[in-house]
């Protein structure tokens, strides 16, 4: 009833002019403009990060090839570069986190997901998180100062109980493939803490009851109706921290001994594919060293790109079913 | 026979759930190793010259990390102006203009930056910056670092915006708000805690970035003047002094540690405490 009546009153209050002007830069536009200007940045940014490593990896690329991966000299004064040891070393030592820190941050996450009361939960998620929050750069102080002198403890026992399999053979000096994945998995633990925390919350409740109420105890409970159904979820938290650890830069650096080898023992120092950019980039004479660096740059550009993505479809997939 | 089961099924019981407690203890207490061990170790290391003095030479006892502080501080500073604004606003279009295939495709975009290593970051403004101007410097270190402050604005503004009930927005446009109008007096308002938490938590995170520095704003041993030289900032001087042989270097390393983390955490506390005093009015 009012709308017919206050429609011509406006329309003749403002002048044409003002209409056609306010029409065209009536702020909608122009705000939608700068918005949308600033969300394509973001792809102009992501695009021009892969033309950049592409390009300037171009050189070595063109000269190794495939080859690139799959040798192990590392000779910066004979112009002869081959990625493997530092592949090795990153894939080495961040597996060797996960076997470590999978158990606890799991246990640790159905403690604050299914025992402790949530107030409790909170508080401990909270300090938790903090840890995550800690610079990887503080991690790797700690790591030179405090745990790898630790770690001289753990290392005879190891030896002696695991010494046959190999890998725990050799002398142990202290900077080592070993150290790095301990203080790899001090930093990674929180992630599968709290992301696994979450997707254990997700479950619904009526599951847990339902297998109390047919007599299973809590741990049964928790164990085989509420894990396996997060376990997707779960598995996407571990490849969160796997990519997380890959890329793992200064802590690794500082700690894993800097030697470009394939060594058979954990005991032994190695090399990673961060920590070699991060000690020899700024040093590298001449364009194809630099250009080596950029192509190992760009090899772990892809492996995290992939576990992200792995990550990511996986913890979808399980809020989703949730959701269902 | 039933009762010998039942005794073994709670002890299982007793035992694994025991078990998932010590975890939990294992890793609440390493956080707490961290911080009381820093504590212990970089507040005996702190004197007036850490903040007053500049770095001595190799080999000499005293000095401070003066210019690594203000270093940082810049570095920190030119990362926020341009971090900042292009994730927030990336955002906001994200939640309240963009259509679904568009946000789902710049939503992928920024995950996809936000999980590219940081190493690797240095890497790209080293070539967009050092490798043109031959030289390293400032500006450089804070481009890095804005990278990286992107994605994580991006995110935290849309889900903050996101969590603005819908019908404040329509009543906004009810009364005759334009679009803009809306976001800018209702939208944004309703949601300032989270925005400000979420932009404080991004320069935390990054004010610890060490690798996309090492080879952008390099390393300094005086004052940087101006923008277009290398500079000292304090968690590439933390990694320098760590690796040192220098007894009095690791002690600095310790001092300049914990001044990092006692930056890092009290951002984090308070911008944690801000959310969950705001969260529960704007769901």
């Amino acid at each position: 009833m009012a709308t017919p009546a206050t429609t011509p009153v406006s329309q003749a209050r403002v002048p044409a002019r003002a209409s056609a002007f306010s029409r065209l830069f009536s702020g909608d536009s122009i705000t939608y403009a700068v918005v949308f200007l600033a969300a394509l940045t973001i792809l102009v940014i992501t695009g021009m990060l892969v033309l950049q490593l592409w390009t300037n990896g171009a050189l070595s690329r063109e000269k190794f090839g495939l080859s690139f991966l799959f040798t192990s000299k590392w000779d910066p004064q004979g112009g002869d570069f081959g990625a493997l040891p530092f592949i090795f070393g990153t894939v080495v030592t961040s597996m060797v986190s996960l076997i470590i820190a999978v158990p606890f941050g799991v246990g640790a996450a159905i403690f604050l997901a299914e025992l402790a009361s949530p107030k409790a939960s909170d508080a401990m998620t909270f300090l938790i998180e903090l840890l995550a929050a800690v610079p990887s750069v503080i991690f790797g102080l700690i790591g030179i100062f405090v745990m790898v002198p630790a770690l001289n403890v753990i290392v005879p026992f190891l030896r002696s109980h695991f010494g046959t399999l190999g890998i725990f053979s050799g002398p142990f000096y202290g900077p080592s493939l070993f150290s790095a994945s301990v203080v790899l998995a001090v930093m990674i633990a929180p992630f599968i803490i709290s992301v696994s925390r979450e997707v254990l919350l997700a479950v619904p409740r009526d599951l847990r009851e339902a297998a109390l109420a047919l007599g299973a105890t809590r741990w049964e409970a928790t164990w085989q109706i509420v894990v396996p159904y997060a376990k997707t979820g779960i598995f996407g938290s571990v490849f969160l921290a796997l990519a997380r650890a890959l890329g793992e830069t200064m802590a690794v650096t500082m700690v894993v001994g800097n030697t470009p080898q394939i060594a058979k023992s954990l005991l032994a120092p190695g090399y990673s594919i961060a920590a070699v950019i991060a000690n020899e980039f700024s040093e590298a004479t001449g364009d194809l060293y630099t250009s080596a660096l950029i192509e190992l740059g760009l090899v772990l550009f892809g492996l995290t790109i992939i576990l992200n993505g792995a990550a990511r479809f996986l913890i979808a997939a399980t809020s989703d079913r949730i959701k269902k | 026979m039933t009762g010998e089961l039942s005794l073994r099924r709670k002890s299982v019981n007793l035992v694994m759930l025991g078990l998932t407690g010590l975890c939990t203890v294992v890793a609440v207490g390493l956080l707490f190793f961290v911080l009381g061990y820093l504590l212990y170790q970089g507040g005996s290391s702190l004197n007036l010259d850490f903040f007053t003095k500049l770095p001595v030479p190799t080999g000499e006892m005293g000095g401070g990390m003066a210019n690594a502080l203000i270093g940082s501080a810049k570095v920190l500073l030119l990362a926020s102006v341009i971090g900042v604004p292009i994730g927030l606003l990336a955002g906001i279009y994200l939640a309240e203009w963009a259509n679904p295939t568009y946000a789902s495709v710049i939503r992928f975009v920024t995950d996809l930056l936000n999980g590219v290593p940081s190493i690797v970051i240095g890497i790209f403004a080293y070539s967009l910056t050092v490798l043109k101007a031959k030289h390293f410097s400032t500006y450089a270190g804070g481009l890095a670092l804005s990278v990286m402050m992107i994605p994580i604005a991006l995110r935290s503004t849309e889900e903050f915006l996101r969590a603005v009930p819908n019908s404040m927005r329509e009543g906004a446009m009810a009364l005759g708000a334009t679009k803009s109008r809306t976001i800018l007096t209702v939208v944004v308002p309703a949601a300032i805690r989270g925005l400000i938490s979420g932009m404080m938590l991004n320069l935390a995170r990054v004010s610890g970035e060490t690798a996309p520095l090492l080879f952008t704003a390099l390393n300094n041993q005086f004052w940087s003047p101006g923008w277009n030289q290398p500079t000292a900032t304090l968690p590439v001087q933390i990694f320098t002094y760590a690796i040192s042989p220098y007894d009095d270097l690791h002690r600095q390393a310790w001092a300049a540690g914990f001044m990092l983390l006692f930056f890092v955490l009290m951002i984090n506390i308070t911008a944690r405490t801000l959310v969950s005093r705001g969260g529960t009015k704007a769901r």
